[in-house]
């Protein structure tokens, strides 16, 4: 068990997190946040925050042997009028303002990566068509940066493709001014072989909306942490999130959200499908109420559904709460099994194995798939999760 | 015209690293128009004489034979049985989280029919077969057997019994667990698939008093695995006033 880090309550460092002497998400971390890799000793697989991650299936992301190889990641951004779009170097004052990383990885990143892109949407420009970002990996290392920043009561979407193969850890970070509304889709649709691992901050200005949709199907691993604080009152946030884990795959979600705020809202729900042998998938959700974060209202949800035998499911939710004066704070987790006498019912009414389920599937998905209001993504979700099915049947 | 034809069926089942023999011997012919009742005690193998000839995996067939038509019946997966003809409504449904029972329908229907049934006519259909049911149109929309009451899944059942309109129909215990009205209204659901004469019905039962709705051709007491008597409607008469015991070895149990 990893010692209690003492890390005092209410540090207000920008993008930190900051929690209780005894908070398990404190627990949880084997060094306090920090931008340098060499504030991190190197996993070795037992420590909290590691102990779902096979490490020996990280490349080398985690003990520093894994060296980019340039060129190993092609990143495309496509942007419509009223966005700038800018590559810059690692002294850009605009990196890094959304959190800070709190592992070795993600701290290997924000310490490797040589550019990194800047997304800026100017202040109250409303955008109509998203901003596409392709990230193609080219089957080598590659480390990176990404920051979205939106002015005040600026509104846009983001498609962030993620494809090919690569051994890739990035992080990105989502700045959101008064006001401004962002929708992310974050797809890791990676080759079976890839290896994605990074963090995504999103800081929530006053009265600003973010809402992030986290979509994993490929990849050999993928470990992703999407973190929400907030800047301001009356941010919401509100993270979705779908994967389907194959066979012999490792997808891992570990959310934070950080209420260090009064007022805000956040809303967390992801489910997942697996099949297959060896198919793993890890789900984390913390969620701090801080002293200051009176008037809360918070729920999360995790749920998943486990299609064949050899699949294996860790969801860990986690709601700390250090003030009562909260509108509502909540979370549920649940795994079920598609089992053989679900088979036989939708069977034994002439239904075949495949479209039974198939049947079961898109059930299970489509409740979450409709929440996310972009119907050319939920269209292509719907296929894509088709597509996962007939592959594996 | 349509025929079920059981022969000599032994049936095993796997527990505790045992095999265990419940069927010892069926020998029943079912023809369409024609209504059977299976009466038993607990524990008799009603269930499994019924999950065997849907095909459900837990059971294994040792000896034996079961003809649909002529046709093997054993030799055909699960959704093949359902699609040549065979129903089975069950004592115990399944809950299917993630599946609303309109698209459950719907799917089935185009399963057993092969082909798609045309949208309006087919909401029309289900509508009705509802209100025939009185089971409130908002069902529809919820989850297969999710949160159903007992008998709220056994009208779901007859629902897709009315619907499906197989040619032969196994009613496991859908008398169990209803009040006298739902009874009713469940016998009268079987009732509509039965007059079309089109339906052999096995209806399987522990008491009698679903028999007064919907009327038997023959009665069959099943006890320890095998059809131990066989009659007319009178049989159900005796059985009512005198019980399994003169079926169950030693007199116990039931
Ligand atoms: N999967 C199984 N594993 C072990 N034993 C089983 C299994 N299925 C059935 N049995 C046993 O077989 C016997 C017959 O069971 P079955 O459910 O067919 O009886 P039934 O006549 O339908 O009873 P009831 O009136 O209670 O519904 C019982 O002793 C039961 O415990
Ligand atoms: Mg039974």
């Amino acid at each position: 068990m990893a010692e209690a880090q003492n890390i005092p309550a209410g540090s207000t460092t920008t993008g930190s997190i900051a929690v209780a002497a005894e908070s398990t998400v404190a627990t949880r971390m084997s060094a306090p946040p920090s931008f340098d890799v060499a504030d991190f000793p190197v996993p070795h697989g037992r420590e909290e925050e590691w102990r779902f991650t096979p490490l020996e299936r990280l490349r080398g992301l985690h003990d520093g042997t894994a060296v980019a190889t340039g060129g190993g990641v092609k990143v495309a951004i496509e942007a419509p009028e009223g966005v700038t779009v800018e590559t810059v170097g690692r002294d850009d004052s605009r990196l890094g303002r959304a959190g800070t990383p709190v592992d070795r990885v993600a701290a290997q990143a924000y310490s490797s990566f040589e550019q990194a892109s800047v997304v800026t949407v100017a202040k109250e420009a409303v955008l109509t068509e998203p901003i596409r970002i392709a990230v193609h990996g080219e089957g080598g290392v590659a480390y990176g940066h990404q920051v979205v920043e939106l002015g005040a009561f600026a509104e846009a979407v983001v498609v962030i493709d993620h494809t090919g193969d690569a051994v890739l850890a990035a992080n990105v970070d989502y700045v959101l001014g008064d006001g401004a509304k962002l929708t992310v889709v974050s797809v890791q649709d990676w080759d079976e072989t890839a290896v994605h691992v990074g963090q995504h901050n999103a800081l929530v200005g006053r009265d600003a909306s973010f809402k992030s949709i986290v979509v994993t199907f490929g990849g050999d691993l993928v470990r992703l942490h999407p973190r929400v604080n907030y800047a301001g009152t009356g941010g919401e946030a509100e993270l979705l999130g779908l994967y389907f884990t194959d066979k012999g795959q490792h997808q891992e979600h570990r959310l934070l959200v950080d209420h260090n705020t009064p007022h805000c809202k956040s809303n967390a729900a992801y489910k997942g499908a697996l099949q297959g042998e060896g198919a793993h998938a890890v789900w984390i959700g913390d969620v701090l109420i801080q002293a200051a974060a009176e008037g809360t209202d918070t729920y999360e949800m995790n749920r998943n559904l486990v299609l064949t035998d050899g699949a294996r499911v860790d969801s860990v939710p986690n709601l700390e709460i250090e003030t009562g004066e909260i509108v509502g704070a909540g979370h549920a987790s649940a795994t079920g099994r598609f089992d053989d006498e679900q088979l036989f019912y939708l069977m034994s009414r002439g239904i075949d194995a495949e479209e039974a389920r198939r049947l079961v599937v898109r059930g299970f998905f489509a409740e979450l798939v409709q929440q996310i209001g972009l119907p050319d993504v939920e269209a292509r979700l719907l296929e894509k999760i088709e597509a996962e099915l007939k592959a594996s049947v | 015209m349509a025929t079920l034809e059981i022969r000599d069926l032994h049936v095993s089942v796997e527990a505790d690293n045992a095999t265990k023999e419940i069927l010892k011997g069926v020998d029943l012919t079912v023809k369409q128009g024609e209504t059977h009742a299976i009466m038993g005690p607990n524990g008799s193998g009603k269930s499994t004489l019924a999950y065997s000839l849907a095909g459900h995996p837990k059971y294994t067939i040792t000896s034996g034979s079961v003809t649909l038509d002529g046709e093997d019946v054993l030799e055909m997966t699960v959704d093949e049985r359902a699609r040549a003809g065979l129903f089975l409504a069950m004592q115990y449904p399944v809950e299917i989280p993630g599946v609303s029972v309109s698209n459950f329908l719907r799917t089935s229907a185009t399963a057993v029919r092969g082909e798609a049934p045309k949208l309006r006519t087919w909401v029309k259909e289900v509508k009705e077969t509802m209100a025939g049911l009185q089971m409130d149109p908002a069902f529809a929309e919820r989850n297969v057997n999710e949160g159903f009451s007992g008998g709220e899944k056994k009208r779901h059942e007859i629902l897709q019994l009315e619907l499906l309109k197989p040619k032969v129909a196994i009613l496991d215990e859908t008398d169990s667990g209803l009040d006298v009205d739902a009874l009713r209204i469940v016998s009268e659901g079987v009732n509509r698939v039965r007059e079309t004469g089109e339906v052999g019905t096995l209806l399987i039962t522990h008491y009698t008093r679903i028999l007064r709705y919907i009327k038997p051709d023959f009665v069959h007491v099943f006890a320890n695995g095998r059809i131990a008597e066989s009659g007319g409607a009178e049989l159900a008469d005796k059985l009512e006033n005198e019980g399994y015991e003169a079926y169950v070895k030693g007199g116990a149990s039931a």
